[in-house]
């Protein structure tokens, strides 16, 4: 067996960073909580929290970077990032799969069933089951027993598929592929192709999200298409908007890695910090596709 | 629970002292101590809180509460008993024992573990704040739907409902990293030589109950996101004006919900056997069985969950398959029941308070799976639907079956992990008198649940009185009896007679090779298994 010195797990030392990073949480939720229910007290606790979080974020990234750099992850905690991400993208998938599956449920069995009563007993006669649906409109009880009707927006029209959804999805597809070609470039020890991969990725990244955010400006100003805009406005913005999120979340990290690159980080055989990233962001590409095919065009 | 004794094992650390070591540390026994005493104490604070329920049902008519305050303390009470008792005792025994099981330094993303568990208070905070809130004029109380969120009741609810969504973000963060932790140990810090089939069947129970966690959390994180928006933002996800459904509510919570029975039963699926052979001094049968019928049970629990809402409307044929399904899980677990059963068969048994939880574990949990397949039914659950029979079945699952077997793991363990034997005889008297206590509280309930008195309402008609006041008196019995409890684990930390390195005579296993307490670093060398 492995002799003692080259066998030693590294056990991080003691740090501080888990509990103040869970005290920005405890801050932000509340503080969340409070102002959605009118206290405008939360919007402080909101902004101190999330302060601390995106702080504490740094430090930690920081700390393990600086172990990283200093050669203490071995072949063997490489392996535990590594399953540690699987596992953590997986978690991922599931939460995407909650949504997908609000989404089909509507299109598959409420939609279809709220269309399907006997003309005799229902208050919605002329509601019909297509999709895009808005629902056939009524009472809604909201937080707190607060009542409020509901009635489908009348100058509502959905999402087209071909126009900007489309080149999104060229720009994710493509970004796929360059920061592939970034990879190769850190496997041949090519450091420039490994920046200008990068650095393409991000920019398409950001590109991405510009579409995107115009794209919500087009549907709220144009087309009527708001979160409120019964089942189809609900699982577009939330599909899309937490996809979004993910995506600036992707962005973020794909500019620390590229400054990481620009450093001299990663070498051909240690790099899981590029590996890592890389694998989130074909994540992201996925999900963007299920949201292309179910969300936009069928 | 205190080993700083044995620190002096250790030349060259500079961990902090003092509360600082428990914020700071990256150790996985603290982080397992922390994650023990922590449900030790919330199972305490969801005890009190029910103990108040029994008071208001000791008689018919309202007595002590309005019912608003009853339906808080119950939802309350379950999401306490269930997130913060049941989920963090089986989290802390992973990561006190996993490592020292598989011969691992220490647990594979140290940090990320001691962050694991500080989400946990957050959360609890989260969970009582709005009771100490309404004091002081902000909102109406906790969340008072019950644990299971139902839209449209969720939808409407106060400012309980909003901290109740945020407890269950956070302890759902808590525990996909405790589960990401969890799968990478058992993948990567196996000793050398020990493949996935000779690895103690604790680590594979925990193998499947993280599986579980990572597929099931995000969905719950997700339907309590839908809530949040169809409550402050205007989405229509639960309701049918927009094309929304409130039965689709219903379907993700218990795509999760059910699996998650198996979440808090799994862990301890994994240790009993252990203990079991222990006392009976023969090793374990059916290992290879058990394997695969705990991955039997994870992975069909996946697909069943319909069978908690037969009675809201549901085409037959999705009644029929969602009756089989759930009848199909009785399979591996009778698998797992008989391998138990041969595990003691014949052995040459003693009865330590670890050995008689664990038998008084098979009976009682026997009987919470058995009332499970009577539910099962779809037309007997046209009866018994939301009624107390269901109330009984699932504290005889996860009572009997998750506490009672968490508590067989505490008394198996804790000599291992304080270094001192507790008292047998107190051990002896707190089995004795909360295996006696839950009868005697739980019993009636099926009867009550069988003439049709209905779950989650204050008050009840005049026939129910003399049950419930059985259940009521056995209830404050068994509460009193968890005192002793405390007491004989506090007792056992402070000190006591020394426990040797084997403790139980039959005890097998590599944490048993470990001076008690194990050092505060173990296994920094992997040993080799042939
Ligand atoms: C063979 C085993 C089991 C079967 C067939 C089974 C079946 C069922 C069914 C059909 C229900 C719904 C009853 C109703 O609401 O009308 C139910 C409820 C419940 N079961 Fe089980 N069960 C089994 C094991 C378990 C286990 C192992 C646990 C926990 C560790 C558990 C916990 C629960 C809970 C918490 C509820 C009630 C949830 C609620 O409505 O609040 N069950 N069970
Ligand atoms: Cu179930």
């Amino acid at each position: 067996m492995a002799t003692h010195s080259e066998n030693q797990y590294f056990v991080p030392t003691p740090s501080l960073y888990p509990v103040f990073m869970s005290v920005g949480i405890l801050t932000l939720a509340s503080g969340f909580i409070f102002s959605i229910n009118n206290y405008n007290a939360g919007n402080w606790m909101m902004i101190s929290g999330a302060a601390l979080i995106v702080l504490m974020t740094f430090f930690w990234m920081g700390k393990v970077i600086a172990e990283n750099q200093s050669g203490v992850y071995k072949h063997w905690e490489d392996k535990s990032f590594r399953w540690g991400m699987i596992a953590f993208i997986c978690s991922e998938i599931a939460f995407f799969a909650a949504f997908f599956g609000a989404l089909f449920y509507m299109r598959i069995i409420s939609v279809p069933e709220l269309a399907g009563f006997d003309p005799d007993f229902t208050m919605h006669k002329d509601f019909t089951d297509a999709w895009p649906s808005l629902g056939p409109g009524g009472d809604v009880i909201r937080y707190g027993g607060a009542l409020e009707t509901y009635a489908p927006p009348s100058n509502f029209s959905p999402m087209g598929a071909w126009g900007l959804p489309a080149i999104n999805t060229l720009i994710l597809l493509i970004s796929g592929a360059t920061i592939t070609w970034a990879h190769w470039g850190l496997l041949k020890n090519n450091r420039k192709q490994l920046v200008l991969g990068m650095f393409l990725t991000v920019v398409l990244g950001i590109a991405f999200l510009l579409c995107q955010a115009y794209e919500y400006h087009h549907a709220y100003t144009d087309l009527g298409l708001t979160l409120g805009a019964g089942a189809y406005g609900s699982t577009f913005f939330m599909l899309t908007g937490f996809h979004g999120f993910h995506v600036t979340l992707g962005t973020i990290m794909l500019i620390v890695i590229l400054l990481r690159c620009m450093k001299g980080h990663f070498t051909p055989d240690r790099h899981f910090g590029f590996e890592g990233v890389a694998w989130y962001w074909h994540f992201v590409d996925v999900v963007w596709l299920g949201l292309f095919i179910f969300v936009y065009w069928l | 629970m205190s080993y700083s004794a044995t620190a002096h094992h250790d030349e060259h650390h500079d961990h902090p002292t003092g509360i600082m070591r428990w914020f700071t540390t990256t150790n996985h026994k603290d982080i397992g101590t922390m994650y023990l005493i922590f449900s030790l104490i919330m199972f305490m604070v969801g005890g009190f809180m029910i103990l108040a329920v029994r008071a208001e049902l000791f008689q018919p008519g309202m007595q002590l509460m309005q019912p608003e305050f009853y339906n808080q303390l119950i939802g309350v009470h379950a999401l306490i008993m269930i997130f913060a008792a049941l989920m963090p005792a089986a989290t802390g025994f992973a990561n006190w024992m996993l490592p020292l099981q598989l011969g691992a330094p220490d647990m594979a993303l140290p940090r990320l573990n001691n962050w694991g568990f500080w989400l946990l208070p957050p959360a609890a905070i989260l969970l009582t704040l709005p009771f100490a809130l309404a004091l002081i004029g902000i909102g109406d109380g906790a969340i008072a739907t019950g644990w299971t969120f139902y839209a449209p009741l969720s939808t409407q609810g106060g400012i309980g409902v909003d901290f109740a969504i945020f407890a269950v973000h956070i302890l759902g963060i808590s525990s996909v990293m405790g589960s990401i932790n969890v799968i990478v140990t058992i993948f990567n810090m196996r000793a050398p030589g020990m493949t996935l089939m000779k690895m103690p069947i604790f680590a594979w129970g925990w193998l499947i109950t993280a599986f579980l966690l990572i597929a099931t959390i995000p969905v719950l994180a997700g339907a309590v996101t839908m809530l949040l928006t169809d409550r402050h933002f205007g989405t229509h996800f639960f309701s049918a004006a927009g094309g929304g459904d409130p039965i689709l509510f219903q379907h993700l919570f218990w795509f999760f919900g059910h699996p998650e029975v198996y979440i808090v039963l799994l862990p301890v699926w994994g240790f009993m056997p252990q203990i079991l052979q222990t006392f009976s001094r023969k090793p374990m049968y059916g290992y290879k069985a058990q394997v695969y019928s705990l991955w039997a049970i994870g992975v069909l629990s996946l697909v069943v969950w319909a069978h908690h809402f037969f009675t809201v409307g549901m085409p037959i044929p999705a009644l029929v398959y969602f009756m089989f399904s759930t009848m199909a899980i009785s399979l591996p677990l009778a698998v797992l029941f008989f391998c138990w059963i041969a595990t003691i068969w014949r052995g040459s048994m003693t009865f330590e308070t670890p050995m008689l939880f664990a038998i008084g574990w098979i009976i009682l949990f026997g009987i919470g799976g058995l009332t499970g397949l009577v539910l099962a039914d779809v037309a007997a659950d046209a009866q018994y639907h939301h009624t107390y029979f269901v109330v009984a079945h699932f504290h005889y699952t996860l009572f009997a079956g998750g506490i009672m077997g968490i508590m067989a793991g505490v008394y198996y363990w804790l000599p291992k992990m304080t270094g001192h034997m507790y008292s047998e005889t107190l051990g002896k008297w707190h089995f004795w008198l909360t295996a006696i206590s839950f009868n005697l509280t739980f019993i009636p309930q099926f009867f009550l649940g069988l003439a049709g008195m209905p779950r989650r309402i204050p008050d009840y008609a005049l026939q129910f009185a003399d049950f419930n006041a059985v259940s009521t008196v056995a209830a404050f019995v068994l509460g009193l009896a968890q005192l002793i409890f405390i007491y004989n684990v506090v007792q056992c930390a402070r000190g006591g007679k020394k426990a040797t390195d084997r403790v139980w005579e039959g005890a097998e296993g590599l944490e048993w090779t470990l001076p008690s307490p194990p050092p505060y670093h173990s296994f920094t060398v992997q040993p080799v298994i042939k």
